[in-house]
């Protein structure tokens, strides 16, 4: 355990501790344009320098580890005038357009470049060719705009598992993309934005859909609906200035309102169709392997994260069919709106316009997904991220703290405590296993207490349970005694380690959350920058107090679903629950 | 010539099934081909080449750092990298197939189209440069028809340039293969270029200038 002095402060680390770290835990900031905690140092931006006692040159603190008896300072003329080169130099290649960027008010160059007093441009640098790569619904990638500073490479190989970005070429020439610079829609990329995510510059951005929502909502001829994913309420917030984990649910049905939807729905309401269907659909399974002796695949996988879809599509095609066959939540209310709410309010579904606003960037390819029709239109029309609705929300001047708090409307705005959870990893599981257990035991009170099965709860990678069915029922009576093995995994490359497990025989499951990014969805690609592991946790824990505030936290007991279910569908996995709530996947290429 | 890789080069050489680990080296129904093209391979056929990729493969596989041995040997045995081996490098090796490519980009050593049989370097390091290595470049770009980096339609020569051989008192220098040519003139380029294509087209007139 190395003690070192950081400014005058005496700190010890653990060995083999980064300065950074070091000068972070003596509560000392290094600014740093490409260093993401929990990784390996990346040492491209050379932002994070320091003076060394003793040392030659100013030092990269990220790539330096702290050693016994080291003095560092921080602050001093020296290090404040290298990171202003340093950041002067990262200037002079940036295509920047500043006033016009997306990235413009959270930009992290831009905000150094600021703190750090630089007025004015000394060097003007050589150039990459700019590109725009527009290729996929989901993201916009602006070559001009890159500062090679790899986060982008580092989340979508290290933690994604996905390998679809790295620097390619070499010099000034060097553009961080896919394999020899093709386009995006060209190579494996599963469109989750974490890449967005964690740019500090505009270099990789949503594609933005805003203008696309105001002409809808402009258009007389048009009946124009929203639905919010569960993760947009804990997280808006943050683009009002709210602390991270603030809920902001009655605000965002208000500022939804004053935009002009003329209804504004809950993505809640599908997440609780979801787990009537996709809990039917295990249990079904698990009936058919253990009574009647057919060949299934088990265990089931979840899903509703369609950047984890993308990634068995190329990565892990022999198991598509262990993928339960729901659509996800967005694309169940997409089918339902322009079905059963069309024609209960008495309009064609080519004049509804179905607007989702979601955590995800992946949630835009999946909309325009060809098969997504089933309505006879296309399903879900427009995909705003939240940080998008933060952005309309602005543009029409509207006082976000100042709103009152509304309510959702009905019907498709009614909800559970279940579907809140969905945003979180490990909520897909709890809400379906709350349901299933309801199922099996005809309505026994739940084993855990409070509801929450913690052992699937919270940040680790990857979370086991097993639950052993008591008083099983009628149909289900077979289950009596049986051990339920349920895995939940979050961030791809997570998820791949469980499915190595069970390819390799070492785990058996009978059922499997993944959620595409680290968190879950409260951490997705398209929520409001910057997510670490402390916000994460803080919307997780919001989520779970807007459950736990609701008189009804399980999906079955939703009345707006039990309504649909009489009135429309009939029975869950029923005939017209196959036609219009679930699909079916394809083989991609794998490299 | 310096299109996408892959163009048009190997395609049409790939028999089926060399191995059920490969993905998009075989073209189904071609069948067992030898190999006809100019690059250094004209013997061996697909599968064979393959085998060889693949015993390369397995030496290294586990060991840290085996992607840049692995092109290497690779380029040996094709003469080039086409996509569909460094897809097949990127799948085994279980690397990234943008890393890979990242990695072959880097490095000038690699090439991803076919090189010709004889690859001109000219010298435009320093001294070479000063004393004429640029003029004797254009000489042999307009002479071939082709750019540094690219290759003749008959795949005789490939032309790049090179920084320095060590032979600054002979500037400007070139070399074609190992063979290593000193003070060349701009007008000697046609007659040098001669001793490799038997069948090269020399303008009435071009060696008359020498110098």
């Amino acid at each position: 355990m190395p003690t070192l002095t950081i400014d005058d402060i005496k700190v010890e680390v653990p060995e083999g501790t980064s300065v950074l770290n070091a000068a972070r835990q003596a509560g000392i900031r290094i600014p740093t344009l490409c260093h993401i905690e929990g990784r390996d140092p990346i040492g491209a931006c050379r932002v994070c320098l320091v003076e060394i006692e003793g040392a030659r040159t100013l030092v990269a603190s990220c790539s330096q580890p702290a050693n016994e008896g080291m003095v560092v300072h921080t602050t001093s003329g020296k290090v404040r005038e290298g990171r202003r080169t340093v950041v002067e130099l990262l200037l002079s290649e940036h295509d920047g357009d500043c006033q016009v960027c997306a990235r413009s008010a959270d930009c992290e160059l831009r905000n150094l470049a600021l703190e750090l007093g630089i007025d004015e441009l000394r060097y003007q640098g050589e150039r990459t060719a700019r590109t725009i790569d527009t290729s996929t619904p989901a993201l916009v990638r602006d070559t001009g705009k890159c500062i090679m500073c790899r986060r982008c490479v580092t989340v979508c190989n290290e933690v994604q598992g996905v390998g679809g970005l790295f620097a390619q070429g070499r010099g000034f020439q060097t553009v961080i993309g896919p394999a020899f610079g093709v386009d995006l829609d060209e190579v494996t990329c599963v469109q989750c934005g974490q890449c967005a995510a964690v740019c500090p510059v505009g270099a990789i951005t949503e594609r933005n859909q805003i203008d696309e929502v105001w002409e809808a909502l402009e258009d007389p001829a048009k009946t124009v609906i929203v639905q919010t994913a569960p993760a947009i309420r804990a997280a808006l917030g943050e683009c009002f200035d709210y602390e991270p984990g603030t809920l902001v649910t009655g605000k965002m049905v208000a500022a939804l309102r004053r935009l002009g939807f003329d209804a504004v729905f809950d993505t809640d309401f599908a997440a609780d169709l979801t787990i009537m269907e996709e809990g039917t659909e295990l249990l079904m399974r698990i009936k058919k392997a253990l009574v009647d002796g057919e060949k299934v695949a088990l265990p089931q996988f979840s899903s509703c994260s369609p950047g984890w879809i993308n990634y068995m599509e190329h990565f892990n095609p022999e198991l598509l069919d262990n993928l339960s066959t729901c659509k996800s939540p967005q694309q169940m209310f997409g089918a339902i709106a322009k079905t059963y709410y069309a024609e209960k309010i008495g309009v064609k579904p080519e004049d509804l316009v179905v607007v989702s606003v979601m955590p995800c960037t992946a949630k835009k390819y999946e909309a325009a997904r060809p098969e997504m029709n089933d309505s006879g239109v296309q399903d879900v029309d427009i995909v705003l991220t939240t940080r998008e609705l933060g952005a309309m929300i602005k543009q029409a001047g509207i006082d976000f703290r100042g709103l009152p708090d509304e309510q959702m409307d009905a019907p498709l705005g009614i909800s559970t405590g279940a579907a809140d959870i969905f945003a979180n990893t490990g909520g897909v599981m709890e809400a379906a296993l709350r349901t299933a257990w309801a199922i099996v035991t005809d309505g026994a009170s739940f084993p855990f207490p409070d509801l929450h099965v913690k052992p699937i709860e919270g940040l680790e990678g990857v979370k086991t349970a097993t639950l052993k069915v008591t008083g099983a029922k009628g149909d289900w009576a077979f289950l009596e005694g049986a051990d339920l093995k349920v895995a939940v995994a979050h961030g791809l490359g997570n998820a791949q380690k469980v499915i190595d497990q069970i390819k390799s025989g070492e785990a058996e499951y009978h059922f499997v959350e993944v959620m595409t990014c680290p968190g879950g969805c409260i951490g997705g690609g398209g929520q409001p920058r910057f997510t670490t592991d402390e916000v994460r946790q803080k919307r997780m824990e919001a989520i779970y107090r807007e459950d736990e505030g609701r008189e009804l936290r399980q999906s079955h007991e939703n009345p707006s679903v039990c309504a649909l279910y009489e009135e429309y569908l009939g029975a869950p996995c029923g005939e017209i629950s196959h036609h219009l709530l679930h699909t079916k996947y394809a083989e991609k290429e794998r490299v | 010539m310096s299109g996408p890789p892959n163009e048009g080069h190997n395609e049409g050489h790939h028999p089926a099934d060399a191995d059920q680990r490969t993905i998009d080296l075989k073209e189904s129904d071609m069948g067992e081909e030898v190999r006809q093209c100019a690059c250094c391979c004209e013997e061996a056929s697909e599968e064979e080449l393959l085998e060889r990729l693949d015993a390369v493969i397995d030496e290294y596989q586990d060991k840290p750092g085996a992607l840049i041995p692995v092109l290497q040997m690779a380029q040996g045995i094709y003469g080039y990298l086409p996509e569909a081996t460094l897809k097949h490098i990127a799948t085994r090796l279980r690397k990234p197939y943008s890393e890979v490519a990242g990695v072959v980009g880097f490095y000038s050593f690699f090439s991803t189209v076919p090189r010709g049989d004889n690859v001109i370097r000219v010298c435009l390091g320093t001294a070479c440069y000063v004393r004429g290595g640029k003029a004797v470049l254009d000489a042999i770009k307009s002479r071939l028809g082709i750019d540094v980096g690219e290759t003749t339609e008959d795949r005789v020569f490939s032309l790049e340039v090179a920084r320095c051989f060590g032979a600054c008192g002979l500037a400007p220098a070139m070399s074609i293969g190992d063979e290593v040519y000193k003070r060349v003139r701009p007008s000697r380029v046609p007659e040098i270029l001669a001793k490799y294509r038997e069948t090269a087209p020399v303008e009435e007139g071009a060696l008359n200038v020498a110098g």
